[in-house]
Protein backbone atom coordinates (compact mmCIF):
# COMPACT_ATOMS: atom_id res chain seq x y z
CA UNK A 1 0.00 0.00 0.00
CA UNK A 2 1.27 3.64 -0.60
CA UNK A 3 0.08 6.80 0.81
CA UNK A 4 0.39 9.78 -1.61
CA UNK A 5 -0.08 13.54 -0.45
CA UNK A 6 0.13 15.62 -3.01
CA UNK A 7 0.57 19.60 -3.05
CA UNK A 8 -1.95 21.27 -5.79
CA UNK A 9 -3.31 24.40 -7.08
CA UNK A 10 -6.88 25.05 -5.31
CA UNK A 11 -8.41 25.21 -8.70
CA UNK A 12 -7.26 21.76 -10.18
CA UNK A 13 -9.14 20.03 -7.46
CA UNK A 14 -12.48 19.43 -9.23
CA UNK A 15 -10.51 18.26 -12.50
CA UNK A 16 -8.05 15.93 -10.13
CA UNK A 17 -11.16 14.81 -8.31
CA UNK A 18 -12.95 13.60 -11.21
CA UNK A 19 -9.77 11.95 -13.07
CA UNK A 20 -9.23 9.83 -9.66
CA UNK A 21 -12.82 8.97 -10.30
CA UNK A 22 -12.22 6.92 -13.07
CA UNK A 23 -9.83 4.24 -10.78
CA UNK A 24 -11.35 2.11 -8.08
CA UNK A 25 -10.03 4.82 -4.94
CA UNK A 26 -12.61 3.92 -2.50
CA UNK A 27 -12.03 7.88 -0.77
CA UNK A 28 -9.69 10.57 0.10
CA UNK A 29 -8.82 13.53 2.42
CA UNK A 30 -8.28 17.32 1.54
CA UNK A 31 -7.04 19.69 3.41
CA UNK A 32 -6.87 23.40 2.62
CA UNK A 33 -2.77 24.13 2.79
CA UNK A 34 -0.49 27.17 2.75
CA UNK A 35 3.48 27.34 1.66
CA UNK A 36 5.48 27.87 -0.74
CA UNK A 37 8.19 26.67 -3.27
CA UNK A 38 11.00 27.15 -5.18
CA UNK A 39 8.99 30.49 -6.70
CA UNK A 40 9.18 31.53 -2.82
CA UNK A 41 6.36 33.23 -2.73
CA UNK A 42 4.78 36.56 -5.26
CA UNK A 43 4.83 40.15 -4.68
CA UNK A 44 2.23 42.44 -4.80
CA UNK A 45 1.12 46.08 -3.93
CA UNK A 46 -1.57 47.50 -1.37
CA UNK A 47 -2.06 50.85 -1.16
CA UNK A 48 0.95 51.82 -3.22
CA UNK A 49 3.28 49.48 -0.58
CA UNK A 50 4.90 46.51 -1.94
CA UNK A 51 4.68 43.56 -0.44
CA UNK A 52 5.61 39.71 -0.29
CA UNK A 53 3.09 36.82 -0.13
CA UNK A 54 4.94 34.28 1.11
CA UNK A 55 2.94 31.45 1.72
CA UNK A 56 0.34 30.94 -1.27
CA UNK A 57 -2.71 29.24 -0.44
CA UNK A 58 -2.37 25.25 -1.63
CA UNK A 59 -4.84 22.35 -1.18
CA UNK A 60 -3.37 18.78 0.04
CA UNK A 61 -4.70 15.92 -1.29
CA UNK A 62 -4.69 12.64 0.87
CA UNK A 63 -5.06 8.97 -0.90
CA UNK A 64 -4.49 5.53 0.36
CA UNK A 65 -3.85 2.99 -3.22
CA UNK A 66 -3.29 -0.43 -3.13
CA UNK A 67 0.58 -0.75 -4.64
CA UNK A 68 -1.02 -1.54 -8.65
CA UNK A 69 -2.83 1.17 -8.44
CA UNK A 70 0.19 3.57 -7.14
CA UNK A 71 1.92 4.71 -10.70
CA UNK A 72 -1.57 5.46 -12.10
CA UNK A 73 -2.29 7.50 -9.52
CA UNK A 74 0.85 9.24 -9.41
CA UNK A 75 0.02 9.66 -13.21
CA UNK A 76 -3.43 10.98 -12.95
CA UNK A 77 -2.52 13.74 -10.25
CA UNK A 78 0.46 14.83 -12.33
CA UNK A 79 -1.22 15.32 -15.42
CA UNK A 80 -4.72 16.88 -14.20
CA UNK A 81 -2.90 19.05 -11.20
CA UNK A 82 -0.63 20.46 -14.05
CA UNK A 83 -0.83 23.92 -15.94
CA UNK A 84 2.95 24.29 -16.94
CA UNK A 85 2.98 27.03 -14.44
CA UNK A 86 5.43 27.75 -11.65
CA UNK A 87 3.37 26.40 -8.17
CA UNK A 88 1.52 23.47 -9.72
CA UNK A 89 2.58 21.37 -6.91
CA UNK A 90 4.32 18.06 -5.44
CA UNK A 91 3.65 15.03 -5.22
CA UNK A 92 4.89 12.70 -2.05
CA UNK A 93 4.65 8.84 -1.85
CA UNK A 94 5.40 7.14 0.92
CA UNK A 95 4.90 3.22 1.84
CA UNK A 96 2.09 2.91 4.16
CA UNK A 97 2.15 0.37 6.82
CA UNK A 98 -1.00 -0.53 7.79
CA UNK A 99 -4.40 0.98 7.41
CA UNK A 100 -7.58 0.19 9.80
CA UNK A 101 -11.62 0.46 8.48
CA UNK A 102 -12.96 2.43 11.77
CA UNK A 103 -16.16 0.99 12.03
CA UNK A 104 -15.39 -2.65 11.05
CA UNK A 105 -12.07 -3.09 12.35
CA UNK A 106 -10.98 -4.58 8.69
CA UNK A 107 -7.08 -3.76 8.12
CA UNK A 108 -4.77 -3.99 5.51
CA UNK A 109 -5.80 -3.39 1.32
CA UNK A 110 -9.19 -4.19 2.66
CA UNK A 111 -9.79 -0.88 4.67
CA UNK A 112 -8.87 1.29 1.56
CA UNK B 1 -62.65 54.34 -0.91
CA UNK B 2 -58.86 54.56 -0.74
CA UNK B 3 -58.06 54.26 -4.36
CA UNK B 4 -61.05 56.59 -5.32
CA UNK B 5 -59.63 59.30 -3.34
CA UNK B 6 -56.30 59.28 -5.01
CA UNK B 7 -58.17 59.55 -8.58
CA UNK B 8 -59.65 62.58 -6.99
CA UNK B 9 -57.09 64.05 -5.41
CA UNK B 10 -55.11 63.48 -8.55
CA UNK B 11 -57.48 64.60 -10.69
CA UNK B 12 -56.77 68.27 -8.55
CA UNK B 13 -53.64 68.25 -8.82
CA UNK B 14 -53.81 67.78 -13.00
CA UNK B 15 -56.29 70.57 -12.48
CA UNK B 16 -54.32 72.60 -10.50
CA UNK B 17 -51.45 72.42 -13.12
CA UNK B 18 -53.74 72.89 -15.93
CA UNK B 19 -55.10 76.74 -14.41
CA UNK B 20 -53.07 79.61 -14.00
CA UNK B 21 -52.69 79.98 -10.61
CA UNK B 22 -50.22 76.41 -10.96
CA UNK B 23 -47.51 78.82 -12.16
CA UNK B 24 -47.71 81.24 -9.12
CA UNK B 25 -45.25 80.74 -6.75
CA UNK B 26 -45.60 78.21 -3.30
CA UNK B 27 -47.01 80.08 0.03
CA UNK B 28 -45.45 80.76 2.81
CA UNK B 29 -46.56 77.42 4.41
CA UNK B 30 -45.67 75.68 1.36
CA UNK B 31 -42.22 76.85 1.39
CA UNK B 32 -41.74 76.32 5.01
CA UNK B 33 -43.16 72.41 4.68
CA UNK B 34 -40.75 72.00 1.44
CA UNK B 35 -37.88 73.17 3.60
CA UNK B 36 -38.39 71.40 6.58
CA UNK B 37 -38.86 68.41 4.43
CA UNK B 38 -35.67 68.79 2.54
CA UNK B 39 -34.19 68.43 5.93
CA UNK B 40 -35.69 65.52 6.84
CA UNK B 41 -34.92 63.59 3.29
CA UNK B 42 -31.09 64.53 3.41
CA UNK B 43 -30.76 64.13 7.16
CA UNK B 44 -31.98 60.81 7.18
CA UNK B 45 -29.51 60.06 3.77
CA UNK B 46 -26.99 61.66 5.98
CA UNK B 47 -27.65 59.57 8.61
CA UNK B 48 -27.11 56.65 6.76
CA UNK B 49 -23.27 57.67 6.25
CA UNK B 50 -22.65 56.38 9.47
CA UNK B 51 -23.66 52.58 7.95
CA UNK B 52 -20.82 53.77 5.04
CA UNK B 53 -18.78 54.90 7.41
CA UNK B 54 -18.94 52.25 9.34
CA UNK B 55 -18.92 49.56 6.76
CA UNK B 56 -15.82 51.14 5.07
CA UNK B 57 -13.99 50.72 8.13
CA UNK B 58 -15.09 47.12 9.13
CA UNK B 59 -13.74 46.10 5.75
CA UNK B 60 -10.67 47.88 5.98
CA UNK B 61 -9.49 46.98 8.96
CA UNK B 62 -7.95 43.17 9.94
CA UNK B 63 -10.45 40.92 11.08
CA UNK B 64 -9.36 40.70 14.66
CA UNK B 65 -10.38 44.37 15.19
CA UNK B 66 -13.72 44.37 12.89
CA UNK B 67 -15.86 44.39 16.30
CA UNK B 68 -13.93 46.94 17.70
CA UNK B 69 -14.27 48.72 14.90
CA UNK B 70 -18.21 48.20 14.62
CA UNK B 71 -18.85 49.38 18.58
CA UNK B 72 -16.71 52.21 18.03
CA UNK B 73 -18.94 53.44 15.21
CA UNK B 74 -22.20 52.59 16.38
CA UNK B 75 -20.97 54.40 19.55
CA UNK B 76 -19.54 57.69 18.19
CA UNK B 77 -22.64 57.97 15.81
CA UNK B 78 -24.99 57.90 19.37
CA UNK B 79 -22.64 60.20 21.74
CA UNK B 80 -22.80 62.92 18.87
CA UNK B 81 -26.23 62.67 19.61
CA UNK B 82 -26.07 63.84 22.94
CA UNK B 83 -23.01 65.95 22.54
CA UNK B 84 -25.18 68.06 19.81
CA UNK B 85 -28.28 68.22 21.81
CA UNK B 86 -26.31 69.43 24.99
CA UNK B 87 -23.84 71.81 23.55
CA UNK B 88 -23.19 71.69 20.00
CA UNK B 89 -26.58 72.83 18.23
CA UNK B 90 -26.45 76.04 20.24
CA UNK B 91 -23.00 76.37 20.30
CA UNK B 92 -23.09 75.87 16.60
CA UNK B 93 -26.09 78.45 15.96
CA UNK B 94 -26.10 82.01 17.98
CA UNK B 95 -28.79 83.00 15.74
CA UNK B 96 -27.08 86.31 16.05
CA UNK B 97 -26.66 86.42 19.93
CA UNK B 98 -22.74 86.09 20.35
CA UNK B 99 -20.73 86.11 23.62
CA UNK B 100 -17.71 87.50 22.00
CA UNK B 101 -18.74 88.94 18.09
CA UNK B 102 -18.33 86.01 15.30
CA UNK B 103 -16.40 83.83 17.55
CA UNK B 104 -18.70 82.25 20.82
CA UNK B 105 -22.06 81.92 20.40
CA UNK B 106 -24.39 83.67 23.65
CA UNK B 107 -26.91 80.99 23.12
CA UNK B 108 -24.09 78.35 25.26
CA UNK B 109 -24.32 76.47 26.96
CA UNK B 110 -27.84 75.86 26.63
CA UNK B 111 -29.63 72.32 25.63
CA UNK B 112 -31.39 71.87 22.05
CA UNK B 113 -34.70 72.85 22.23
CA UNK B 114 -37.64 72.11 19.40
CA UNK B 115 -41.23 74.02 18.54
CA UNK B 116 -43.93 72.70 20.84
CA UNK B 117 -46.06 69.60 19.91
CA UNK B 118 -48.24 70.58 16.98
CA UNK B 119 -47.07 73.81 16.64
CA UNK B 120 -48.94 76.29 14.12
CA UNK B 121 -47.73 78.59 11.89
CA UNK B 122 -47.62 81.37 14.93
CA UNK B 123 -45.71 78.80 17.26
CA UNK B 124 -42.96 78.04 14.86
CA UNK B 125 -39.27 79.13 15.39
CA UNK B 126 -38.78 80.50 12.04
CA UNK B 127 -41.57 80.51 9.29
CA UNK B 128 -39.74 81.71 7.09
CA UNK B 129 -37.17 78.86 7.04
CA UNK B 130 -37.64 75.25 8.35
CA UNK B 131 -38.95 73.80 11.47
CA UNK B 132 -36.20 73.98 14.34
CA UNK B 133 -36.58 70.09 14.72
CA UNK B 134 -36.12 69.25 10.46
CA UNK B 135 -32.59 71.81 11.05
CA UNK B 136 -31.36 70.17 14.15
CA UNK B 137 -31.68 66.93 12.60
CA UNK B 138 -30.08 67.89 9.70
CA UNK B 139 -27.10 69.76 11.69
CA UNK B 140 -26.72 66.40 14.00
CA UNK B 141 -26.25 64.02 11.19
CA UNK B 142 -23.48 66.52 10.12
CA UNK B 143 -21.85 66.84 13.67
CA UNK B 144 -22.22 62.58 13.52
CA UNK B 145 -20.30 62.62 9.97
CA UNK B 146 -17.60 64.90 11.26
CA UNK B 147 -16.76 62.30 14.20
CA UNK B 148 -17.03 59.39 11.94
CA UNK B 149 -13.86 60.61 9.87
CA UNK B 150 -11.28 60.21 13.03
CA UNK B 151 -12.61 56.52 13.76
CA UNK B 152 -10.95 54.82 10.23
CA UNK B 153 -7.51 56.82 10.89
CA UNK B 154 -6.79 55.62 14.99
CA UNK B 155 -8.21 52.06 14.04
CA UNK B 156 -6.49 48.82 14.92
CA UNK B 157 -4.46 50.64 18.11
CA UNK B 158 -6.76 53.24 19.97
CA UNK B 159 -8.76 52.21 23.55
CA UNK B 160 -11.76 52.19 22.71
CA UNK B 161 -12.98 54.55 25.76
CA UNK B 162 -10.52 57.23 25.28
CA UNK B 163 -11.54 57.30 21.97
CA UNK B 164 -15.01 58.21 22.70
CA UNK B 165 -14.23 60.40 25.10
CA UNK B 166 -12.40 62.50 22.21
CA UNK B 167 -16.14 62.20 20.24
CA UNK B 168 -18.05 63.95 22.58
CA UNK B 169 -15.69 66.42 23.13
CA UNK B 170 -15.46 66.92 18.88
CA UNK B 171 -18.84 67.41 18.49
CA UNK B 172 -20.06 68.96 21.41
CA UNK B 173 -17.41 71.33 21.23
CA UNK B 174 -14.42 71.92 18.13
CA UNK B 175 -16.68 70.80 15.67
CA UNK B 176 -20.00 73.16 16.47
CA UNK B 177 -17.54 75.96 17.34
CA UNK B 178 -15.43 76.21 14.28
CA UNK B 179 -19.02 75.44 12.71
CA UNK B 180 -20.11 79.07 13.75
CA UNK B 181 -17.44 81.03 12.67
CA UNK B 182 -18.82 79.72 9.38
CA UNK B 183 -22.65 78.29 9.20
CA UNK B 184 -23.40 80.27 12.22
CA UNK B 185 -22.68 83.64 10.91
CA UNK B 186 -19.28 84.05 12.45
CA UNK B 187 -16.28 86.14 11.34
CA UNK B 188 -15.48 83.45 8.76
CA UNK B 189 -18.78 84.21 7.27
CA UNK B 190 -18.11 88.07 7.62
CA UNK B 191 -14.51 87.59 5.84
CA UNK B 192 -16.25 86.03 2.58
CA UNK B 193 -15.43 82.51 3.09
CA UNK B 194 -17.17 80.26 1.38
CA UNK B 195 -18.10 76.63 2.19
CA UNK B 196 -21.70 75.05 0.68
CA UNK B 197 -21.47 71.45 2.38
CA UNK B 198 -18.52 71.25 4.20
CA UNK B 199 -15.07 70.23 2.66
CA UNK B 200 -13.31 72.41 5.48
CA UNK B 201 -16.43 72.85 7.88
CA UNK B 202 -16.73 68.95 8.07
CA UNK B 203 -14.57 66.93 6.21
CA UNK B 204 -11.61 69.03 6.52
CA UNK B 205 -12.58 68.96 10.70
CA UNK B 206 -12.89 65.36 10.76
CA UNK B 207 -9.38 65.11 8.64
CA UNK B 208 -7.16 67.42 11.17
CA UNK B 209 -8.65 66.21 14.15
CA UNK B 210 -7.75 61.99 12.63
CA UNK B 211 -3.99 63.86 11.71
CA UNK B 212 -3.22 64.74 15.21
CA UNK B 213 -4.58 61.81 16.75
CA UNK B 214 -2.31 59.40 14.46
CA UNK B 215 0.56 61.61 14.97
CA UNK B 216 0.13 61.04 18.97
CA UNK B 217 -1.03 57.64 18.46
CA UNK B 218 1.63 56.87 16.18
CA UNK B 219 1.38 53.59 13.58
CA UNK B 220 0.29 50.33 14.00
CA UNK B 221 3.21 47.70 15.50
CA UNK B 222 5.11 46.58 12.54
CA UNK B 223 3.56 49.04 9.83
CA UNK B 224 7.17 50.22 9.62
CA UNK B 225 9.91 48.13 9.91
CA UNK B 226 13.47 48.75 8.29
CA UNK B 227 12.82 51.88 6.08
CA UNK B 228 9.63 49.01 4.60
CA UNK B 229 5.88 49.90 4.69
CA UNK B 230 4.68 46.35 6.05
CA UNK B 231 0.58 47.01 3.81
CA UNK B 232 -1.88 45.52 6.26
CA UNK B 233 -4.86 44.26 4.25
CA UNK B 234 -8.46 44.68 4.80
CA UNK B 235 -10.27 41.75 5.86
CA UNK B 236 -13.36 42.47 3.64
CA UNK B 237 -13.30 44.17 -0.05
CA UNK B 238 -17.19 43.49 -0.21
CA UNK B 239 -17.95 45.50 2.86
CA UNK B 240 -15.54 48.36 2.13
CA UNK B 241 -17.46 48.36 -1.52
CA UNK B 242 -20.77 48.76 -0.04
CA UNK B 243 -19.70 51.11 2.49
CA UNK B 244 -18.53 53.60 -0.54
CA UNK B 245 -21.87 52.97 -2.48
CA UNK B 246 -23.59 54.40 0.55
CA UNK B 247 -21.48 57.28 1.45
CA UNK B 248 -21.94 57.94 -2.20
CA UNK B 249 -25.97 57.74 -1.81
CA UNK B 250 -25.87 59.62 1.94
CA UNK B 251 -23.40 62.32 -0.26
CA UNK B 252 -27.17 63.22 -1.96
CA UNK B 253 -28.30 64.43 1.48
CA UNK B 254 -25.49 65.94 2.23
CA UNK B 255 -24.78 68.44 -0.41
CA UNK B 256 -27.81 68.30 -1.59
CA UNK B 257 -30.00 69.46 1.83
CA UNK B 258 -26.93 72.08 1.92
CA UNK B 259 -29.07 74.02 -0.61
CA UNK B 260 -31.20 75.12 2.68
CA UNK B 261 -34.48 75.30 0.66
CA UNK B 262 -36.78 73.45 -1.62
CA UNK B 263 -39.67 76.48 -1.42
CA UNK B 264 -39.28 77.88 -4.84
CA UNK B 265 -38.53 76.71 -8.78
CA UNK B 266 -34.95 78.32 -8.87
CA UNK B 267 -34.22 76.00 -5.40
CA UNK B 268 -35.37 72.74 -6.97
CA UNK B 269 -33.28 73.39 -10.37
CA UNK B 270 -30.28 74.58 -7.86
CA UNK B 271 -30.75 71.02 -5.56
CA UNK B 272 -30.64 69.21 -8.95
CA UNK B 273 -27.66 70.62 -9.98
CA UNK B 274 -26.01 69.55 -6.97
CA UNK B 275 -26.84 65.69 -6.92
CA UNK B 276 -25.90 65.65 -10.61
CA UNK B 277 -22.41 67.32 -10.19
CA UNK B 278 -21.80 65.48 -6.78
CA UNK B 279 -22.10 62.42 -9.05
CA UNK B 280 -19.74 63.37 -11.36
CA UNK B 281 -17.08 64.55 -9.17
CA UNK B 282 -17.23 61.08 -7.28
CA UNK B 283 -17.44 59.05 -10.31
CA UNK B 284 -14.41 61.14 -11.67
CA UNK B 285 -12.68 60.48 -8.37
CA UNK B 286 -13.32 56.77 -8.92
CA UNK B 287 -11.77 56.09 -12.49
CA UNK B 288 -8.68 58.87 -11.70
CA UNK B 289 -7.54 56.15 -9.10
CA UNK B 290 -8.84 53.61 -11.51
CA UNK B 291 -6.35 54.69 -14.39
CA UNK B 292 -3.64 55.74 -12.13
CA UNK B 293 -3.10 52.98 -9.89
CA UNK B 294 -3.18 50.99 -13.22
CA UNK B 295 -0.89 52.88 -14.58
CA UNK B 296 1.63 53.37 -11.60
CA UNK B 297 1.36 49.75 -9.97
CA UNK B 298 -0.08 47.49 -13.20
CA UNK B 299 -2.58 46.40 -11.33
CA UNK B 300 -5.80 47.92 -10.20
CA UNK B 301 -5.95 49.24 -6.24
CA UNK B 302 -9.69 48.58 -5.36
CA UNK B 303 -9.09 50.38 -1.91
CA UNK B 304 -7.83 53.13 -3.52
CA UNK B 305 -10.69 53.36 -6.34
CA UNK B 306 -13.18 53.58 -3.40
CA UNK B 307 -11.15 56.25 -1.80
CA UNK B 308 -10.86 58.08 -4.71
CA UNK B 309 -14.71 58.04 -5.33
CA UNK B 310 -14.77 59.62 -1.88
CA UNK B 311 -12.34 62.21 -2.04
CA UNK B 312 -14.09 63.36 -5.41
CA UNK B 313 -16.93 63.46 -3.16
CA UNK B 314 -15.17 65.68 -0.56
CA UNK B 315 -13.95 67.84 -3.39
CA UNK B 316 -16.93 69.26 -4.77
CA UNK B 317 -18.27 69.47 -1.06
CA UNK B 318 -17.32 73.02 -0.96
CA UNK B 319 -19.18 74.36 -3.99
CA UNK B 320 -21.22 71.64 -5.58
CA UNK B 321 -23.35 73.97 -7.43
CA UNK B 322 -21.92 76.70 -9.49
CA UNK B 323 -19.85 74.13 -11.56
CA UNK B 324 -20.58 72.59 -15.04
CA UNK B 325 -20.49 68.76 -14.96
CA UNK B 326 -17.63 68.85 -16.78
CA UNK B 327 -15.40 71.32 -14.03
CA UNK B 328 -17.51 68.75 -11.63
CA UNK B 329 -15.48 66.08 -12.95
CA UNK B 330 -12.17 68.01 -13.19
CA UNK B 331 -12.55 69.06 -9.52
CA UNK B 332 -13.25 65.24 -8.35
CA UNK B 333 -10.34 63.89 -10.51
CA UNK B 334 -7.97 65.96 -8.78
CA UNK B 335 -9.59 64.35 -5.58
CA UNK B 336 -8.79 60.82 -6.98
CA UNK B 337 -5.30 62.05 -7.85
CA UNK B 338 -4.62 63.49 -3.81
CA UNK B 339 -5.62 59.81 -3.03
CA UNK B 340 -3.03 57.95 -5.32
CA UNK B 341 -0.19 60.53 -4.49
CA UNK B 342 -0.78 61.27 -0.43
CA UNK B 343 -1.54 57.83 0.72
CA UNK B 344 2.20 56.43 0.18
CA UNK B 345 3.08 59.96 0.89
CA UNK B 346 1.43 59.43 4.74
CA UNK B 347 3.27 56.60 4.84
CA UNK B 348 6.56 57.82 3.99
CA UNK B 349 6.00 60.37 6.95
CA UNK B 350 5.55 57.25 8.95
CA UNK B 351 1.56 58.43 9.86
CA UNK B 352 -0.38 55.33 10.06
CA UNK B 353 -4.14 56.04 8.60
CA UNK B 354 -5.38 52.73 8.35
CA UNK B 355 -8.53 53.58 5.91
CA UNK B 356 -7.28 56.61 4.59
CA UNK B 357 -9.66 59.06 5.90
CA UNK B 358 -6.53 62.03 5.73
CA UNK B 359 -6.23 61.80 2.00
CA UNK B 360 -10.08 61.62 1.66
CA UNK B 361 -11.08 64.03 4.08
CA UNK B 362 -8.63 66.56 4.94
CA UNK B 363 -6.00 66.93 1.83
CA UNK B 364 -9.48 66.65 -0.81
CA UNK B 365 -10.87 68.58 1.41
CA UNK B 366 -8.71 71.92 1.14
CA UNK B 367 -8.76 70.92 -2.45
CA UNK B 368 -12.35 71.06 -2.80
CA UNK B 369 -12.12 74.77 -0.41
CA UNK B 370 -9.44 75.93 -2.95
CA UNK B 371 -11.37 74.98 -6.44
CA UNK B 372 -14.57 77.10 -4.87
CA UNK B 373 -12.66 80.05 -6.51
CA UNK B 374 -12.61 78.01 -10.16
CA UNK B 375 -16.38 78.36 -10.36
CA UNK B 376 -18.01 80.81 -7.84
CA UNK B 377 -17.16 84.59 -8.62
CA UNK B 378 -18.24 85.47 -5.35
CA UNK B 379 -15.09 83.39 -3.49
CA UNK B 380 -11.63 84.47 -3.34
CA UNK B 381 -8.24 82.50 -2.98
CA UNK B 382 -7.74 84.20 0.24
CA UNK B 383 -10.44 84.02 2.20
CA UNK B 384 -10.39 80.93 1.29
CA UNK B 385 -7.12 80.16 2.14
CA UNK B 386 -7.71 82.22 5.44
CA UNK B 387 -10.91 79.54 6.40
CA UNK B 388 -8.73 77.09 5.67
CA UNK B 389 -5.84 78.01 7.89
CA UNK B 390 -8.04 79.31 10.77
CA UNK B 391 -10.18 76.19 10.88
CA UNK B 392 -7.22 73.89 10.38
CA UNK B 393 -5.13 75.14 13.38
CA UNK B 394 -7.72 75.51 15.27
CA UNK B 395 -8.63 72.17 15.21
CA UNK B 396 -5.40 70.28 15.04
CA UNK B 397 -4.18 72.68 18.01
CA UNK B 398 -7.93 71.23 19.90
CA UNK B 399 -7.48 68.33 19.29
CA UNK B 400 -4.09 67.56 19.74
CA UNK B 401 -4.08 69.03 22.85
CA UNK B 402 -6.85 66.95 23.66
CA UNK B 403 -5.11 63.80 21.94
CA UNK B 404 -1.92 64.39 24.33
CA UNK B 405 -3.97 65.31 27.25
CA UNK B 406 -5.42 61.71 27.36
CA UNK B 407 -2.43 60.21 25.76
CA UNK B 408 -0.28 61.54 29.44
CA UNK B 409 -3.52 60.54 31.60
CA UNK B 410 -5.55 57.89 31.04
CA UNK B 411 -3.62 56.26 27.66
CA UNK B 412 -5.25 56.39 24.59
CA UNK B 413 -3.11 53.10 23.16
CA UNK B 414 -3.71 49.40 23.77
CA UNK B 415 -0.86 47.68 25.36
CA UNK B 416 1.48 45.99 22.49
CA UNK B 417 0.41 42.56 23.83
CA UNK B 418 -3.61 43.33 22.88
CA UNK B 419 -2.90 45.21 19.49
CA UNK B 420 -1.47 41.72 18.88
CA UNK B 421 -4.32 39.86 19.84
CA UNK B 422 -6.55 42.29 18.24
CA UNK B 423 -8.74 44.80 19.77
CA UNK B 424 -11.64 42.30 19.51
CA UNK B 425 -10.41 40.08 21.87
CA UNK B 426 -8.87 42.85 24.21
CA UNK B 427 -11.50 45.66 24.35
CA UNK B 428 -14.59 43.58 24.12
CA UNK B 429 -14.05 40.12 24.12
CA UNK B 430 -16.30 39.34 21.43
CA UNK B 431 -14.90 38.28 17.65
CA UNK B 432 -17.02 39.50 14.18
CA UNK B 433 -16.15 35.91 12.74
CA UNK B 434 -15.55 33.66 16.04
CA UNK B 435 -15.78 30.40 13.66
CA UNK B 436 -12.60 31.15 12.17
CA UNK B 437 -9.25 31.77 12.97
CA UNK B 438 -7.84 35.53 13.13
CA UNK B 439 -4.24 36.64 12.39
Amino acid sequence: MKYIVSIIQPNRLEAVREALSTLDLSGMTVTEAQGYGRQKGKSEIYRGAEYEVHFLPKLKLEVAVADDLTAQVIEIISTTAQTGKIGDGKIFVFDLLEAVRVRTGEKGADAL
Amino acid sequence: MIRLRSITLLAAIFAALATPAAAAEVGTHGVFILNSLLFLVSGFLVMFMAAGFCMLEAGLVRAKNTTTQLTKNIALFSLAAVGYYMVGYNLMYPLGSWAVDGVLSDLFPAIAVMEPVGAGADAVDDLSYAATGSDYFFQLMFCAATASIVSGTVAERIKLWPFLLFTLVLTAFIYPLQASWKWGGGFLDAAGFLDFAGSTVVHSVGGWAALAGAIILGPRLGKYKDGRVIPMMGANLPLATLGTFILWLGWFGFNGGSQLAMGTIGDVADISRIFANTNAAAAAGALVALVLTQLLYKKIDLTMVLNGALAGLVSITAEPLTPSLAMASLIGGIGGVIVVVSVPLLDRLKIDDVIGAIPVHLIAGIWGTLAVVLTNSDASLGSQLYGIIVVGAFTFIASGALWFAMAKTIGIRVSAEDEMVGLDNSELGMEAYPEFTTR
